[in-house]
């Protein structure tokens, strides 16, 4: 099967937010078929990877097969969180854009 | 019974559009509408408010809203909100009088207080309650004399309680915000709160309801292109059936859009542990969630499957945790990355050069990497024409705080070229109020109910 480089953001949509100093980063395939790679490219290990230099804890994933999404914990990301964070993203807003920046290898018919 | 209701969700927080509920009143043939006011730093930002004025403490454009309303609570239309804050009956006596000077006096107002324990405190230490922060494990004790609010997260059965009191407008502080969208269908539905399938239902509808428009086309990041009008987005409606299905919808004649997308990312909005979402009312499995394209502009939504609920509530403490600043300047082309970085070495000498000590100094580079940090590469430096750079200090020192605004406005003069974009005066230190998430034993608290006389 021919395969191609490309970026998550061709395969998923995807919406984060805070609790506390935690990030929760959702991501929905976009097509029903895409939906077993993503379960297989997306370890917890190869986020905490993605997100080095973002997110200093650990990083949980849950699966949600119902509605082809996978949903992110990712720990100690907001410099303390809420009211204590310095950064502009202090809520974890653009985690989500941050996660489709991941590049996965893909079969060319799920393009 | 009701063969299906229409709950509206006008408000996603407080600062959310103020014409929405007026919107969703004529386009959304709505029979409730709720309305969120209340994030976790709202609380606080009232509480301090009320410190000052204790009349005050709750969202002050909720009143107005109300009155506005008139037209629509005179065909029957209903409302329950957490506007209230940390003072739900200033509130409601607020709405009882914007209402009666609208000529609706006949309008019932409900009131739930119960959920502000900032006065308890101390003897439910004593009687064992220990209030550890959900995160860290440490005892309230250590920051007791900084507690500024104390709120327990109430569910829907206070709410229903004033439902079924008569109230048509229903005012309340802390209840959940998914509260809001079930408590309507417990009442008009006459369900059991022990009916955990149903309770369950109604609190995934409150779920994908609570941030208003975006379950509707806002913020949405699989096509957000082809979001028709966002300028007058629809805000969702909840179309809800006695055996706990229901459609997530929006008004027709308005913009936005609701596709299984749109639902799917709210769905998944601020979500933890799928299988284990903990409400006052129930404790749910959001992966026994159905969605069924059910035609243009809605989703039907269905299969929720809930259990019993915890024996603890929620409860947000909030306290003073040390002071903040930040401030920018704008660097430009030649080198405007390099005019950054250097701008903030002359601030760290400045620093300790003036033994200014703070917990944390943060530098980011606006319009480069802020958001995104290291993800967000930079191929060719030199083609950066502008960078915002920002810098933000915290501590507990005030005065360091203080002190640091100080030093933002001479590197205009001081330091590297082509630097412009201060304005606004000096930063000054505002005061950090920190959340503190903790649980508490149902028996230790109880809502009450009342309507209040205009």
């Amino acid at each position: 099967m021919a395969t191609k480089r490309t970026l998550l953001l061709n395969l998923a949509h995807a919406r984060s937010g805070d609790k506390g100093d935690t990030v929760n980063v959702g991501v929905i395939a976009r097509r029903p078929e895409a939906y077993p790679l993503l379960k297989a490219t997306l370890t917890p290990e190869r986020v905490k990877a993605h997100f080095e230099g973002l997110c200093k804890g650990k990083v949980e994933r849950f699966e949600m097969d119902n509605i082809g999404a996978l949903n992110f914990l990712l720990h100690e990301s907001l410099g303390g969180g809420g009211t204590k964070s310095l950064q502009t993203d202090a809520q974890g807003k653009t985690f989500a854009a941050a996660m489709l920046r991941m590049e996965v290898e893909a079969p060319e018919e799920l393009l | 019974m009701k063969s299906s209701i229409r709950i509206g969700a006008a408000q996603g927080f407080w600062g959310d559009r103020v014409d929405a509920p007026l919107d969703l009143a004529r386009h959304g043939r709505c029979d409730y509408l709720m309305l969120d006011y209340l994030a976790e730093v709202t609380m606080s930002i009232l509480q301090r408010q009320k410190l000052k004025d204790p009349s005050l403490g709750y969202a002050k454009d909720f009143p107005g809203v109300a009155a506005g309303l008139a037209p629509y609570l005179e065909k029957g239309l209903k409302v329950l909100t957490n506007a209230g804050g940390v003072n739900p009956e200033a509130c409601a006596e607020a709405v009882a009088a914007a209402l009666k000077r609208a000529g609706m006096a006949h309008v019932k107002v409900g009131v739930v207080t119960g959920d502000d324990i900032l006065a308890h405190l101390d003897p439910l230490l004593a009687s064992g309650e220990s209030l550890k922060n959900m995160e860290s494990g440490e005892p309230l004790t250590g920051v007791l004399d900084r507690v500024v609010s104390a709120n327990v997260y109430f569910g829907a059965a206070p709410l229903v309680e004033a439902l079924a009191q008569g109230a048509q407008v229903v005012v309340a502080g802390r209840v959940t915000d998914t509260a809001l969208t079930l408590a309507p269908m417990v009442h008009e539905f006459g369900w059991s709160m022990e009916d955990y399938g149903l309770i369950a239902a109604g609190t995934v509808a409150g779920h994908i309801m609570e941030c208003g428009a975006q379950a509707s086309g806002g913020n949405f990041a699989a096509a957000w292109e082809e979001v028709p009008d966002m300028a007058r987005i629809g805000y969702p409606v909840a179309e809800a059936y006695p055996d706990g299905t229901f459609v997530i919808t929006k008004p027709e004649d308005l913009g936005g859009l609701v596709s299984l997308a749109t639902v799917k990312e709210q769905i998944l909005y601020e979500l933890g542990d799928p299988r284990r979402y903990i409400s006052p009312d129930c404790v749910i499995d959001f992966t026994t969630i159905r969605l069924d394209a059910d035609g243009p502009n809605r989703v039907k939504v269905s299969g929720v499957v809930g259990g019993p609920p915890t024996e603890t509530y929620k409860v947000s403490v909030a306290y003073r945790d040390g002071w903040k600043a930040s401030g920018t300047l704008t660097y430009t082309w030649p080198d405007a990355l390099k005019k950054a970085r250097k701008a903030a070495e002359i601030l760290e000498a400045r620093f300790a050069h003036l033994g200014l000590q703070f917990e944390e100094v943060l530098f980011e580079h606006l319009g480069v990497n802020a958001c995104h940090g290291p993800l967000a590469k930079v191929a060719d430096e030199s083609a950066v024409n502008e960078v915002v750079f920002r810098v933000a200090v915290r501590g507990q020192d005030k005065k360091s705080v203080d002190a640091f605004g100080y030093e933002i406005a001479p590197l205009i003069l001081d330091g590297p070229p082509s630097v412009t974009g201060f304005a606004g005066g000096r930063p000054k230190a505002s005061e950090i109020i920190a959340y503190w998430p903790a649980l508490l034993g149902k028996k230790s608290v109880a809502p009450a109910v009342r309507i209040v006389e205009a």
